[in-house]
């Protein structure tokens, strides 16, 4: 009974019924959405109107004359998504272990989660990379511009997702997330499952449609 | 209280949730075929038929990816009425701006006088 008034009080329940903590972050994500949706809608509006290259899907003049090949490279970016989506399946086998008391299977999917994500950051930050070396600098041009803002300001979520985490693995390997607690991973999730939806929207938009 | 808080504790098992990794995972396979499709012109008939839609069937697949994660992954389906409200709502006003955007725009490229006549 003091054990069930001890979990009640680690949950903060609103008039609605909803954890304060859980309605806070759903807000924060709704406000998220409008956020990426300035940004995808920039970055349509700009679409194809470059009066130079470099081009995202067609090859383009450089500044010595040469024809180059197309800048985006679809399957290292698929490789990435693909991640980024079992990513999102491990977050929620992690939570499942930390609902039930299971440290190692919380840990374990943890860790796999991670995982994930710094390889979808390292494929992003060698994309960036192998652009800019191409000839592609923040203001080249349009698609330069709207690319890297688009973009960028979803690897910048994502690597704040992943220091969420981290901090939460740490504590869950001092044996501080039992499952009354569990709630705290889950709003991390939450988190990490938004910046894995607006990467479902941004890689048709960005990659796929010419 | 408690049923929020059972709520919260009925999520899906791993099963549904591999299910849906899978499921995820051939939608995305999808798209880049019919992308690869089309960008390669190869099974030619096929792509033929395919590059006029090409656009609304990749925006289908990835807004049926996107209901698939925020249903079963971020519990939505679960988790009840108001916090699908917040984020429906949300959704709603992040299309209006997407689609505001494009209209504006859209009118200044075909009514916004160019460089050559304003000289």
């Amino acid at each position: 009974m003091a054990e069930h008034a001890h979990a009640m009080d680690e949950h903060h329940y609103t008039a609605t019924g909803i954890d304060n903590r859980k309605l806070a972050i759903w807000t924060f994500i709704g406000s998220e959405c409008m956020f990426f949706a300035s940004l995808i809608g920039t970055y349509l509006v700009y679409k194809g109107r470059d009066v130079i290259g470099p081009k995202p899907h067609a090859q383009w003049l450089d500044k010595a004359g040469q024809l180059q090949e197309q800048m985006l490279e679809i399957p290292l970016v698929t490789f990435g998504t693909a991640l980024l989506l079992f990513s999102s399946f491990f977050v929620v086998l992690a939570l499942s272990g930390a609902q039930r008391g299971n440290r190692k299977q919380l840990i374990g999917w943890l860790i796999a989660t991670i995982f994930c994500g710094v390889f979808f950051v390292g494929m992003q930050v060698y994309e960036f990379n192998h652009f800019f070396h191409r000839g592609m600098g923040y203001t080249t041009n349009l698609f330069g511009s709207t690319f890297y803002t688009l973009t960028g300001f979803h690897g910048t979520h994502v690597t704040l997702g992943l220091v969420w985490l981290v901090s939460v693995l740490f504590v869950a390997l001092k044996g501080d997330l039992p499952p009354e607690k569990s709630l705290n991973l889950e709003i991390a999730a939450l988190y990490w499952h938004f910046v894995d939806v607006v990467w479902i929207v941004i890689f048709p938009v960005v990659y796929l449609i010419r | 209280m408690d049923a929020a808080a059972h709520a919260e504790h009925s999520h899906p098992g791993w099963q549904t949730y591999l299910k849906i990794a899978l499921v995820l995972f051939a939608l995305t396979a999808l798209e880049v075929a019919a992308y690869e499709v089309v960008e390669r012109h190869s099974p030619a008939a096929f792509a033929t038929l395919l590059e006029p839609i090409v656009v609304p069937v990749l925006l289908i697949l990835s807004a049926f990816k996107f209901a698939l994660v925020a249903m079963f992954y971020m519990h939505l389906k679960m988790d009840g009425k108001l916090l699908s409200g917040v984020f429906s709502f949300s959704l709603i006003l992040a299309a209006f701006i997407i689609s505001a955007l494009m209209v504006i725009f859209g009118y200044l490229y075909s009514h916004a006088p160019t460089v050559n006549q304003l000289k």
